[in-house]
């Protein structure tokens, strides 16, 4: 069990900016909020599914609707332009912190699912059919999976799985095998929700780009937890979330190449997307307001400012090794007693999750028990079923690491597993 | 709540790890099949009945899964015997918690009641009063 630790990032001061962390638990659920039957201390480890939010990130909702809360690009009132300059400027800002060239790179979405769908709609209904392929690997998110699998169906493209090995690491060979001239688009999660895996994108991105395909890297668990340089990585899209990050839910980005962006027709119609309308004919607005129709997600994208913010003064480096640190331990931890298998690679080669299942306890027996002791983790299939039956189970547990996570609270989750191996010993 | 583990009383983990009537029957009247597709949780039930084609014989049932669908097989086959189709046809949910004894967390209802679910459907599958029900899913 932990002594006493120093962490890469003040963890204390931290948790002092998210007054969830001191809810307590074990109560009605119906009524939301701590209520009185709410006595246990939440051990928060479901960073994976969302992440908390700290009062900086509120504060900007805040200050935003009650300062100068209006619709951007339509108005020539001064609180228009003010939300007008506040909007714009979060996306320069999300450009910035994974460097991309600028705005015109960056779509706000509702979420990494929506920028997957942007792109299968915008651009693979438009390219893919019978005699392509579009490549992509086993550990998908089924929002890549799934709308990979139906764009493909739709235009006849086929589709194509990389292996992963027995550490949950892509075969990059068989990768190689699979993008050949016939593959016009690579698809690959950046961090696995599930097995941890850091994969090699910049690596699947050469290799798609010697093809002549582009490279779609789903970044919803990389953004996050370290620093991501979209431009060394040369992805051609790069999609992640807001509430992943710190900041509200109905937030996605979709980073995208301006030239590629450029050339691919609009996903949705309508408003604040068009430039001259007639009754006959309509022109697109500049990119990325192109990709915007209808009035777009404001609060959430000057939120996201804020998120990335508060992330930037920690500083990305230091949250990746906070991660490492938090997973490394966690991994160590759970299988000292040799009956929890976890899936991915060893614990100092992983990003800050573990999915993991306890011999003789299902995975839902598991996390119900883990409940009862206040500890939050995710029980299931994680939005990766093919991948659960490629590991031959139903579900596992997974408990996910963020910047205000402590050994301690590991040791929590472990006494729970422990407590669990009782009950069912 | 706390830190007895409310859903996971002796009872249940009696069951759950030495489950009564389990495998499967040589010459059952009728059996049928269902599942939890996310949960993993699967129940197979057979049953015989008596000469009278209304009173239950004996319930077998073999399946995979969390503790407290496993553990509810195992109860309700030894509480179905000796009852009638239509008694097992009156069973609700409320019928189920109670004969589990505790609490269940309304995300594992459907655990629960799997049993009771596979027992109803492949009865009325024998009666002709459903049709074509290859497998009883309560997630659909």
């Amino acid at each position: 069990m932990s002594t006493q630790r120093t962490y890469p990032i003040d963890v204390a001061s931290i948790r002092e900016d998210f007054p969830i962390l001191d809810r307590h638990v074990g109560g009605d659920v119906t009524v939301a909020g701590e209520s009185d039957g709410d006595t246990e201390p939440l051990v928060y480890l479901d960073n994976g599914a969302t992440s908390q939010t700290p009062r900086q990130v509120v504060d900007a909702i805040v200050d935003y609707y009650y300062g100068y809360n209006s619709n951007v690009h339509r108005g020539i009132h001064q609180l228009s332009q003010e939300a007008s300059v506040a909007y714009e400027e979060a996306h320069d800002r999300v450009a910035e912190f994974i460097n991309a060239a600028g705005r015109e790179e960056i779509v706000f979405t509702k979420n990494t699912t929506e920028s997957m769908n942007l792109v299968a709609y915008a651009w693979g209904l438009e390219e893919l059919g019978p005699g392509d392929s579009v490549v992509t690997t086993e550990m998908e998110h089924h929002a890549a999976l799934v709308t990979w699998q139906q764009i493909c169906k739709k235009t006849g493209a086929e589709l194509r799985f990389i292996r992963i090995d027995e550490e949950g690491r892509l075969d990059m060979d068989h990768a190689a095998e699979l993008i050949d001239d016939s593959t016009k688009m690579v698809s690959a999660v950046h961090v696995s929700n599930t097995l941890g895996t850091i994969n090699p994108v910049s690596d699947l991105c050469d290799l798609a780009h010697e093809h002549d395909a582009y490279a779609f890297i789903d970044g919803a668990q990389a953004v996050p937890t370290r620093p991501v340089d979209v431009a060394a990585i040369d992805a051609d899209f790069y999609a992640f979330s807001g509430h992943k990050m710190l900041g509200p839910t109905g937030i996605g980005v979709l980073y995208g190449k301006e030239s590629i962006l450029e050339s691919m027709s609009p996903y949705l119609y309508g408003g604040e997307m068009i430039r001259t309308v007639t009754y006959e004919e309509s022109t697109w607005e500049d990119l990325p307001w192109k990709f915007e129709a209808g009035t777009p997600v404001i609060e959430q994208g000057i939120a996201l400012h804020a998120a990335i913010d508060y992330l930037d003064d920690i500083g990305m480096e230091n949250v990746q090794r906070h991660e490492e640190l938090l997973a490394e331990y966690a991994y160590d931890e759970l299988t000292a007693h040799g009956d929890v298998e976890i899936y991915g690679p060893p614990g100092d080669d992983r990003g800050g999750l573990v999915a993991f299942n306890l011999e003789g306890v299902h995975a839902h027996d598991l996390s119900s028990i883990l409940n009862d002791y206040a500890v939050a983790i995710r029980a299931g299939d994680h939005c990766t079923q093919p991948l659960h039956d490629k590991l031959g189970v139903a579900a596992s547990a997974r408990a996910s690491f963020y910047i205000y996570n402590t050994t301690e609270e590991i040791d929590r989750l472990v006494e729970a597993v422990d407590a669990a191996r009782q009950l069912f010993a | 709540m706390g830190l007895g583990s409310d859903m996971y009383r002796q009872q249940i983990l009696d069951h759950y790890k030495s489950p009564r009537n389990y495998g499967e029957m040589e010459e059952p009247t009728f059996s049928h099949v269902g599942e939890n597709p996310s949960c993993g949780d699967t129940i197979q039930v057979d049953v015989r009945l008596e000469d009278d084609e209304e009173t239950i014989e004996y319930v077998s049932f073999t399946g995979d899964g969390c503790a407290i669908s496993q553990a509810s097989a195992s109860m309700l086959s030894e509480r179905l015997q000796g009852m009638t189709l239509s008694e097992l046809h009156e069973l609700d949910t409320d019928d189920i918690t109670e004969m589990l004894g505790v609490t269940i967390s309304p995300m594992r209802v459907k655990c629960a009641v799997l049993a009771r679910q596979v027992a109803q459907d492949g009865a009325k599958l024998h009666n002709g009063d459903i049709d074509d029900l290859e497998l009883t899913n309560l997630e659909d």
